[in-house]
């Protein structure tokens, strides 16, 4: 299900399927440790330990949430004050123009509803949300299957190397592809 | 040590649990599937007419007059807003207290915090009497001098907490499916379905970077539904506690407010989780008896925390020292609206209580009853709060009874066939267990499990 036209954005390598959680976590640990780096495991649930085995760094997602708060707070107060103290200003109930405490429902939903969908923003830009068509490694990865997929651009990729390393972690299946 | 008790029952493999969870989205609708369906489809249009006849007549359709300027209308907002915060609890609060048993429910009861943010979002709009001029709830520039809205209104408030509660869990409750979608996608036998759930799933593969990221995500959303949901049903209670009315002018109402929400939402939960469990008999192995009953055990807390404030209530007004404050207690208990009050503390305080017995925590159609008493006893609390506390204020010559019309019935009715005709089309639509969330929970409770 490659793309037809234009040149593919996705990498050639080759893939191994393993049929448990434990081979394939043992696998993505046994290519960290021969100095491999851009390879990646896919997986149908998030395996407990995986980011370290890969070597992942923690995802930048919290500061995304913190600016994007931020950026809420400041939105609410800004609109609260100008639009009720400076723009307009009315007296309601001899209440000051600017009566933060009651605005603070306003700027607290504010800064939710900012930092909830930038995170989601961000979810969608670090793994390059929505995909058309990805090229599928095996349909079985979605539900009890694994894979180690190495690209031919990672550090001392070699075909024979990759492949041999393959067998030796108990792969089910090793085949060339895109991905 | 004492062993855990397993979490899904039947020792299944990953692929079976793909099958049985994916099952109902994949098979034709049962004959029970069909009948409730249209059932509730029908009940949808008579709620859309009844809708439609209000509108276009006129809110005179509806009991609300003077004094009781806020009936049906409000009450069932508070009632279907309170419904969804138990999804809510559920998927973000007890994720972030690590209860791992919330797994199997987690999906579903957000789905209900989804469909019942929308039933209640409706009545609010329609309550303005004038529903085509309610872009003025929104602060945008207008024409009007720009003429703002007033920041220092709980009415307003409402507006950003229910718009946001509303766009947050919609957003939390899709990123959660996301996996999923990829595995139906993945399975998928015709064009029709690749397509649909290709384009509902993004393109998930399922990296171990992705992985990470998402995980991630889905923490800090659960970090913040969790203070959003409570500050939620707090600004809902702001809009009675702010105002000076003798009975909604109080201090205990944000957290007696929560508590409330919690303890019907969780009715509604076990009332759909035991119908679920009827209709899809693979679903029984995940969502089991004791997920049923730690279920029972928060009704029962909570519905201990709303008898506590009963009590309170009664206690701060006789405390205060101030006459029409007590007199709106007492004429909740004795006067013309005390068949309601009554209702209310049979089916919240007292019949909940049943499930001190374990054997009833434990009975499907003992909870299934119960759940439908702590769902009328909640409706009956809003009631009581709105109505008698607005019929009897200061003035006796400005005392008067709620008018309650056909039409009142009509969209309280009808808003149960909004809600039930989006929550059937889910369970046959959406895979209404989370798939990529069980699987990694299989082991608890199993001999030799390595983590749990």
């Amino acid at each position: 299900m490659a793309n037809a036209s234009g040149p593919s954005k996705f990498k050639m390598g080759v893939a191994a399927i393993y049929d448990s959680e434990e081979k394939v976590l043992h696998a993505a640990k046994s290519f960290y440790a021969q100095g491999f780096r851009k390879f990646d495991a896919i997986s149908p649930y998030p395996i407990h330990g995986m980011e370290e085995a890969c070597g992942i760094k923690r995802s930048m997602i919290p500061w995304v949430t913190f600016g994007a708060g931020a950026v809420g707070l400041t939105c609410g107060l800004l609109l609260t004050w100008w639009t009720s103290a400076v723009n307009w200003p009315i007296n309601v109930g001899g209440k000051p123009y600017f009566s933060l405490p009651a605005f603070i429902p306003i700027v607290f939903e504010l800064t939710i509803l900012f930092a909830a969908h930038s995170s989601v923003a961000a979810l969608f830009v670090l793994c390059g949300l929505p995909k058309k068509q990805p090229p599928v490694i095996d349909l079985d990865l979605t539900c009890h299957k694994f894979a180690i997929f190495v690209p031919e651009e990672d550090f001392g990729f070699e075909f024979q190397k990759v492949e041999a390393l393959m067998k030796s972690t108990g792969a089910e299946s090793i085949k060339k592809t895109e991905f | 040590m004492i062993q855990r008790k397993p979490l899904v029952l039947g020792d299944k493999s990953l692929h079976q649990v793909t099958e049985d969870i994916v099952a109902p989205v994949e098979r034709w609708p049962s004959k029970g599937w069909v009948g409730l369906f249209l059932g509730a489809k029908t009940l949808f249009i008579f709620y859309i007419t009844c809708i439609g006849i209000v509108v276009s007549v006129g809110m005179g359709l509806l009991g609300v007059s003077h004094p009781v300027g806020w009936g049906t209308m409000i009450i069932t907002f508070v009632f279907w807003i309170g419904i969804g915060h138990a999804g809510t609890l559920i998927s973000a609060i007890l994720f972030l207290f690590r209860q791992k048993w919330r797994t199997s429910v987690a999906r579903t009861a957000e789905a209900m915090t989804v469909f019942a943010v929308m039933t209640a979002g409706i009545f609010p709009l329609i309550h303005t009497g004038r529903p085509w001029l309610d872009f003025w709830l929104f602060p945008y520039p207008n024409q009007r001098g720009p003429l703002w809205v007033n920041f220092r209104s709980p009415l307003l408030w409402d507006v950003f907490a229910v718009s946001t509660y509303a766009t947050v869990s919609m957003v939390f409750w899709y990123i959660g499916m996301v996996p999923d979608f990829a595995t139906l996608r993945d399975r998928s036998k015709n064009k029709i379905r690749y397509l649909v759930y290709g384009a509902l799933s993004l393109g998930w593969r399922g990296t171990a970077r992705n992985w990470s990221h998402y995980e991630m995500l889905y923490l800090i959303l659960a970090g913040l539904s969790t203070p959003l949901v409570l500050s939620v049903h707090t600004i809902v209670s702001f809009d009675f506690a702010v105002s000076g009315l003798p009975g909604w002018h109080a201090t205990i109402f944000p957290p007696y407010f929560v508590a409330g929400a919690i303890f019907s939402g969780f009715g509604m939960v076990v009332t759909l989780m035991t119908l679920v469990r009827i209709g899809f008999p693979e679903f029984k192995n995940y969502i089991t008896i004791d997920h049923m009953e730690v279920m029972n055990k928060i009704i029962m807390a909570t519905g201990l925390m709303v008898g506590y404030a009963y009590g309170s209530e009664f206690f701060v007004a006789w405390y205060s020292g101030n006459p029409y404050e007590q007199y709106v207690f007492i004429n909740r208990a004795m006067g013309p609206y005390a068949w309601a009050y009554w209702t209310m503390i049979v089916c919240n305080v007292v019949i909940p209580q049943l499930f001190w017995v374990r054997n009833f925590r434990r009975s499907i159609p003992v909870m299934f009853v119960i759940s439908i008493f702590v769902n009328i006893g909640m409706w009956f609390e809003r009631f009581v709060i709105t109505v008698t506390s607005l019929h009897r204020d200061y003035l006796p010559s400005n005392w008067g009874m709620y008018n309650w019309t056909f039409f009142d019935s009509a969209i309280l009715l009808g808003s149960f066939g909004m809600f039930l005709t989006l929550f059937l089309l889910y369970l046959r639509v959406f895979p209404a267990i989370s798939i990529a969330e069980i699987k990694p929970v299989l082991g608890v409770g199993k001999e030799g499990a390595h983590h749990g």
